[in-house]
Parts: C-alpha cells; structure tokens; sequence
C-alpha cells in the first residue's frame, strides 16, 4: 500500500516536471478503478466515457497549473473528482438512479418522467383554479397586495409604493388576507393538496 | 418455459475506457499549454 502511494506521488511529481508518460501511466494503473466507479453510479457505457474523460480532463488542468497539494491521495482525490461530476451530471439531467431492494430489475425504477402525469397535471389545474376563485372572494385591498406578491412576484417595498400604503400595512394586508383564504379553507373544507 | 428478461443483468468484469478515451487525454495532455506571465497562468491548447 505504501509502496503503491509512493509511486503514485512519484508519477504525480515526474508529470508536473514534464514527463507524459507518467500520465499515462497514471491512467493505466487507475483507470479501471476509477471507470467501475463512475459506471456503478450511471448505469450507461457512453455517459461513463464522457464523466471518466472529463474527470482526466480536470486532473490534468490541475496538475500543470500547479494547483495539486494532495500529494500521496492521488486516487482519492480522482474519485472525488468523478465523484462529482457524476453528480453535475445528475443536476443537469434533474434525476437520480433509484433501485428498488425487490432483488428484480426494473425498467421503470430508472426511467422516470418529471413532468406530472395526465391525473396529477388535472388535479394541480383544478386547485389552482380553486385558489384563484377562493382569492376573488378576498376584500379588493387584500387581493390587491396577495395578487401582486404572490402572482406577479413583487416585494412589499414596491407594493407599498404602487398602492400608496406603507410596507407595515401591505404586510398586513397580506397577513389577513392569507388569515382569511385559510378561514375559508376550513370552513368550506376544501381540500388543496396534490 | 419462457425466458426471463427480468433477471439481474449479468456483472460485467471489464470495465475499462475506450482506448480512443484513454488516447484523447494523453493528446490533451500533451497538447495543453500553461504559460506563466508574473503572477498569471494562462491555458492554451496548441495542437
């Protein structure tokens, strides 16, 4: 283990004086490692190709800008490396892997749609529309400062200004009016989850 | 008996990169240049 440390800080070394074949050798010695790693994780040869270049990518950035001070963990920091690249690439594409303990594979335990589905797309239209009909019942005033914080995205600063109010009564105003909706809610029973 | 396309996929002991992977790194590499002006380093690719 030690010995294998060593020479790992000696190729390191030898590739930042300007020896190429260090690199390579680099690669060769770790590069099963670090690829199973990557594949264990995205369960697909072309995306583990892309996620294990761009790993050497940045390792030689880092090693000929001078940027490296890990000497002796070489692998390890190459696995934190791919480690998060693999999770930018699971940001990017907004899904995680996600495996069933059922001990069968399943298709779907990997594809996953994130748009809402046909049912839950009907049910978010129809609270939504049962929420605006709820907000037309509110006083003027307080629809007025709900609409314009909550719809049209505006701080209690610029509501304040555009009603001629102070911020201490727009917020207020939206503190009775969300008072209210919830009356409303309760005493109707209405149901606005998904 | 039907066959049973739901079993674990068979593990998959070579797990390498391609070597056109593996080639185009050791490219880059050679290819990539730091030049150091004062205290700024600058990257350039000269193939």
């Amino acid at each position: 283990m030690k010995h294998e440390l060593i020479t790992d800080a000696v190729l390191v070394s030898n590739y930042i004086k300007g020896d190429e074949s260090a690199l390579s050798e680099l690669i060769t010695k770790h590069k099963q490692k670090i690829y199973s790693f990557i594949y264990s994780k995205v369960y697909d040869r072309d995306i583990t190709e892309d996620i294990f270049q761009d790993t050497f990518i940045k390792v030689i950035r880092t090693l000929r800008l001078g940027k490296y001070n890990e000497e002796g963990k070489f692998l390890p920091w190459v696995m934190r490396i791919a480690h998060n690249l693999v999770i930018d690439h699971f940001r990017k594409n907004n899904r995680m892997p996600k495996f069933s303990n059922t001990g069968e594979f399943s298709i779907f335990s990997v594809l996953s749609d994130s748009s809402l589905d046909a049912e839950k797309g009907m049910i978010k239209e129809q609270i939504e529309s049962d929420l605006r009909r709820l907000i037309e019942e509110l006083p003027e005033e307080q629809k007025a400062v709900l609409v314009m914080r909550m719809y049209n995205d505006m701080s209690f600063k610029e509501i304040s200004e555009k009603t001629g109010v102070s911020i201490n009564t727009a917020l207020g105003r939206m503190r009775y009016a969300l008072i209210n909706l919830r009356k409303v809610i309760e005493e109707k029973n209405i149901i606005l989850t998904n | 008996m039907a066959k049973l396309y739901s079993e674990c996929p068979q593990k998959n002991d070579n797990l390498n990169p391609k070597e056109e992977t593996v080639n185009f790194l050791l490219n880059y590499s050679k290819a990539l240049s730091v030049i150091q002006c004062n205290k700024w380093k600058f990257e350039a690719l000269l193939n």
